[in-house]
């Protein structure tokens, strides 16, 4: 693959990572910022694939891996944060969580 | 040619992200997020990097993305969504079509016909590589993950009284 796709491919992939980050800050509801937390993490993956892919390198899908077993592990706590949440105090958005005890 | 095909694939991927973090409704949004992820296995196919590629759909898209509709599914249901849910898709179903016909373009066009470049060597180097120089880091990932899922069971389990 050439420079110019590599520059391209690493430009989308800031523009995944930035369109995540700007969910996170403007939604609300914790469901939605979990999904921008996705969208944050994929941004990366992309860009370790695309230089892992430009420099011929296994190292690139070495560190995908490793980012899906990080956003597994977040999705896994943050989800069970989420029901634990409404279960005890009736919280769904992250407005009213102002301080972690009730 | 496949790297047209990787650059498309991911800038269909940036346009659902933007539109899953736009949408108001949380079904919306989860269905654009996968939108977004299969695009971007798409995108990792075309480079080379097929065993990503399956690790996304089957993780990401899977598995990751299930768990996201396990929990929606407790978040609201009513008797007369099915009628406003046709309403709803009577009048939306231009932009999901022409998603779909956006992923679906290049090999249409038959521009995906050439096989993608591995990556460097077969798989078998990314599971040396793994298991070998990097194996530290996945047993550090390992733990991490065990960790999450404990937890999770932890803060998930019912308490007796209150």
């Amino acid at each position: 693959m050439s420079a110019t796709t590599l520059s391209l491919l690493l430009i989308l992939a800031g523009g995944l990572f930035v369109t995540g980050f700007f969910g996170l800050l403007a939604r609300r509801a914790i469901l939605f910022q979990l999904i921008s937390l996705e969208l944050m993490l994929a941004g990366p993956a992309l860009a370790f694939l695309a230089g892992g892919a430009f420099h011929g390198s296994q190292q690139g899908q070495g560190m995908f891996v490793l980012i899906v077993i990080l956003a597994a592990a977040e999705v896994a706590l943050g989800l069970a944060l989420y029901l634990a949440l409404g279960r005890v105090a009736d919280v769904e958005d992250s407005d009213t969580i102002t301080r972690l005890r009730h | 040619m496949s790297q047209f095909v990787a650059l498309w694939c991911a800038a269909v991927a940036l346009a659902c992200a933007i539109l899953a973090v736009t949408r108001p409704a949380i079904v919306h949004a989860l269905i654009w997020l996968v939108a977004a992820l299969l695009s971007l296995a798409a995108c990792f196919f075309a480079l080379g990097a097929s065993f990503a590629g399956a690790v996304q759909v089957l993780i990401y898209a899977g598995a990751i993305v299930a768990v996201f509709v396990f929990v929606v599914m407790t978040v609201d249901a009513s008797p007369e969504a099915l009628a406003r849910e046709r309403a709803r898709l009577a009048e939306g179903w231009k932009r999901p079509a022409a998603a779909v016909a956006m992923v679906a373009m290049p090999l249409a066009l038959g521009l995906a016909s050439g096989a993608a470049q591995p990556v460097a060597g077969p798989e078998q180097s990314l599971g040396a590589l793994l298991f070998g120089p990097w194996a530290l880091a996945v047993e550090a990932a390992s733990g991490l993950l065990l960790a999450a899922l404990m937890g999770a069971r932890h803060l998930g389990r019912r308490r007796r009284d209150g």
